[in-house]
């Protein structure tokens, strides 16, 4: 067991240094104003392959390594295809949203997703909301982030839980804290490789193990031939549940605000094309190589009663020991990547859009740069050390939370950032609206869980945000004509 | 001028955007649901269901060669500083 504990820990030192090696550049900023470009968004000066990198490193999380190879493990094909619905994440995300942001947010000085909701609506409802949204339901994630990682952590070395929430923990808030965005997006290029190739190991072991794919698929149609189909075993996945999903995770990521972001660091377009390419390479791999692996192994080591360890279970099984604590760093970079883009998103939330524009009246002369530093370090770590706090005695009501996270924030932020785009007479009153039933709906479709027409929650809360949108924003004047024109082409 | 230039890039490849996502969403689809029904009729390519290499892997690789076109012959450079034309 000893054996995996020592590459793993190398790893993460590993890590951390590139993260501080990174982040000398962010020690020379002039005013409050570049100080929180540079801490909160690189400066904008990021490439394609970094900002790729991080978009799908963001994106890809415990579920995608853990989770979902669990399911697949247990309904067979049918889950994969279910995951593959996420190869287009990144090029939708940037073809759609990319370059109107990248122009809007430099018209409009925004750093954050909520500056630029800020910049659109003109209202501080909508400035709370976002945050208030964006703060609850990331910190929610977090946690669970947290505390998958630290089971995984456990599962594999044999150490307790404690300890390996204490060693990953204080790795991901310490580079995050020291480094900013800039460390964000450089170690999370280092946990995306790391990711790529830790799913082909583990994808190769597996298939190795079983003999070839041939005879792997042969195993599992005597297990049950229901595995092969895309309804899975059981009739797991009927067609209108798996259809949700490309609302879920199709092109409802439109609306979640960890990838999004990001669109607004980009350097120049030509970093921007090369993104949308690399990002759905980058992508699809992972979720294709570890879906597959997790069915292919129900033929390869059958009766793993919980989903949830059929990776760790498999990786430790099938790999040398000192290979196996490299390779459980893939899941474990899934983990701390989305966790240290949160993190800096919360950080933003509360600095940027809270206390600089509210307290500082959102002039950086009335506020030293060293301050602004201060507060900047200290409010990362505070978030970080909460939520590392919450994850050694997890909270109820936040791992409840969690369950909403993902399509809560969908659905608070789909319609105000998509119609702030793409539509002129989107206003305020539509976006509170959208953002108020949007996340109600979804609250109680998933609680309830009232289905319509066999889809999952989703699909009827993004509808109703919709219509609560578009009606708002007809019943109530437009913007202001100058604050439109920031967002005219 | 310059404004509505750029408007009809960006418009244009918001479009392209989504042709591509619907077509990657029809091959998945049509490639999934609508070939075989019956597992103990499956045929195979290099040992995985033909439906299954079909859209989860051939989609894949498919879709990241034909954005990678795209992107490569109808994306344009735009400059991102508003007044500045200079795209570096």
């Amino acid at each position: 067991m000893n054996n995996m504990f020592f590459p793993l820990v190398c790893y993460l030192l590993l890590v951390l240094g590139i993260a501080v090696w990174g982040s000398r550049k962010s020690e020379k900023s002039g005013d409050a104003d570049s100080f929180m470009k540079e801490y909160f968004i690189g400066g904008r000066s990021m490439g394609g392959l970094v900002l790729a990198m991080s978009i799908i490193t963001a994106y890809t999380s415990a579920s995608s390594f853990i989770g979902g190879p669990g399911v697949a493990y247990n309904a067979g094909l049918g889950w994969i295809l279910l995951s593959m619905i996420q190869v287009p994440t990144a090029f939708l995300t940037l073809g759609v949203l990319g370059k109107r942001f990248a122009i809007i947010s430099r018209r409009t000085n925004a750093v954050t997703i909520t500056d630029f909701l800020r910049a659109r609506y003109n209202s501080d409802t909508v400035v709370i909301l976002s945050s208030a949204a964006l703060l609850v339901f990331f910190m929610a994630s977090m946690l669970a982030q947290f505390i998958g990682g630290a089971r995984l952590f456990e599962s594999i070395t044999g150490y307790s839980y404690r300890t390996g929430l204490i060693i990953f923990g204080i790795t991901v808030i310490l580079y995050t804290t020291v480094g900013g965005f800039r460390a964000v997006v450089l170690t999370d290029l280092i946990q995306g490789f790391m990711m790529l190739i830790a799913s082909f190991a583990v994808l190769f072991a597996v298939s190795k193990a079983g003999g070839g794919v041939a005879k792997i698929m042969d195993t599992l149609y005597k297990t049950d031939p229901a595995l092969l189909t895309p309804y899975g075993a059981g009739n797991a996945i009927p067609l209108p549940y798996m259809l949700s999903f490309w609302v879920l995770v199709g092109f409802g990521i439109l609306g979640l605000p960890q990838t999004t972001q990001k669109c607004l660091g980009f350097k120049n377009s030509r970093s921007l094309h090369r993104a949308m390419v690399i990002g759905t390479l980058a992508v699809g791999f992972p979720m294709l190589a570890m879906h597959l692996a997790g069915a292919m192994g129900r033929a390869v080591m059958p009766g793993i009663e919980i989903g949830d360890l059929a990776i760790s279970t498999l990786t430790v099984k099938l790999m040398p020991p000192f290979w196996a604590g490299i390779f459980i760093a893939g899941p474990l970079a899934a983990i701390m990547s989305t966790i240290d883009s949160m993190l800096i998103m919360c950080s933003a939330a509360i600095v940027k859009d809270l206390y600089f524009h509210y307290a500082a009246k959102n002039d950086a002369s009335r506020v030293t740069p060293a301050s602004l530093r201060r507060m900047s370090f200290s409010v990362t770590a505070f978030i970080g050390i909460i939520v590392f706090f919450a994850a050694m005695q997890p909270p109820a009501l936040l791992v409840w939370i969690n369950l909403f996270a993902f399509g809560g924030l969908e659905a608070v932020f789909f319609c105000p950032i998509l119609f702030g785009l793409y539509w002129r007479k989107a206003n305020a009153s539509g976006a509170v609206l959208s953002m108020l039933t949007g996340c109600a709906a979804f609250f109680f479709f998933t609680i309830t869980k009232v289905s319509v027409c066999g889809t999952t929650a989703i699909v009827p809360s993004l509808s109703v945000s919709v219509i609560a949108f578009v009606l708002g924003s007809l019943f109530a004047k437009a913007e202001d004509e100058t604050l439109l024109k920031n967002f005219d082409f | 001028m310059k404004h509505t230039d750029t408007g009809r890039i960006l418009r244009r490849e918001t479009a392209i955007t989504l042709l591509l996502y619907l077509l990657f969403f029809a091959w998945w689809y049509i490639t999934a649901y609508c070939t075989e029904s019956d597992p103990s009729k499956y045929r195979y390519i290099f040992g995985f269901p033909r439906w299954f290499f079909l859209s989860c892997i051939a989609g894949y690789v498919g879709i990241s060669a034909l954005l990678w076109l795209c992107v490569k012959f109808f994306f344009t450079d735009v400059p991102f500083d508003g007044e500045d034309e200079s795209d570096e």
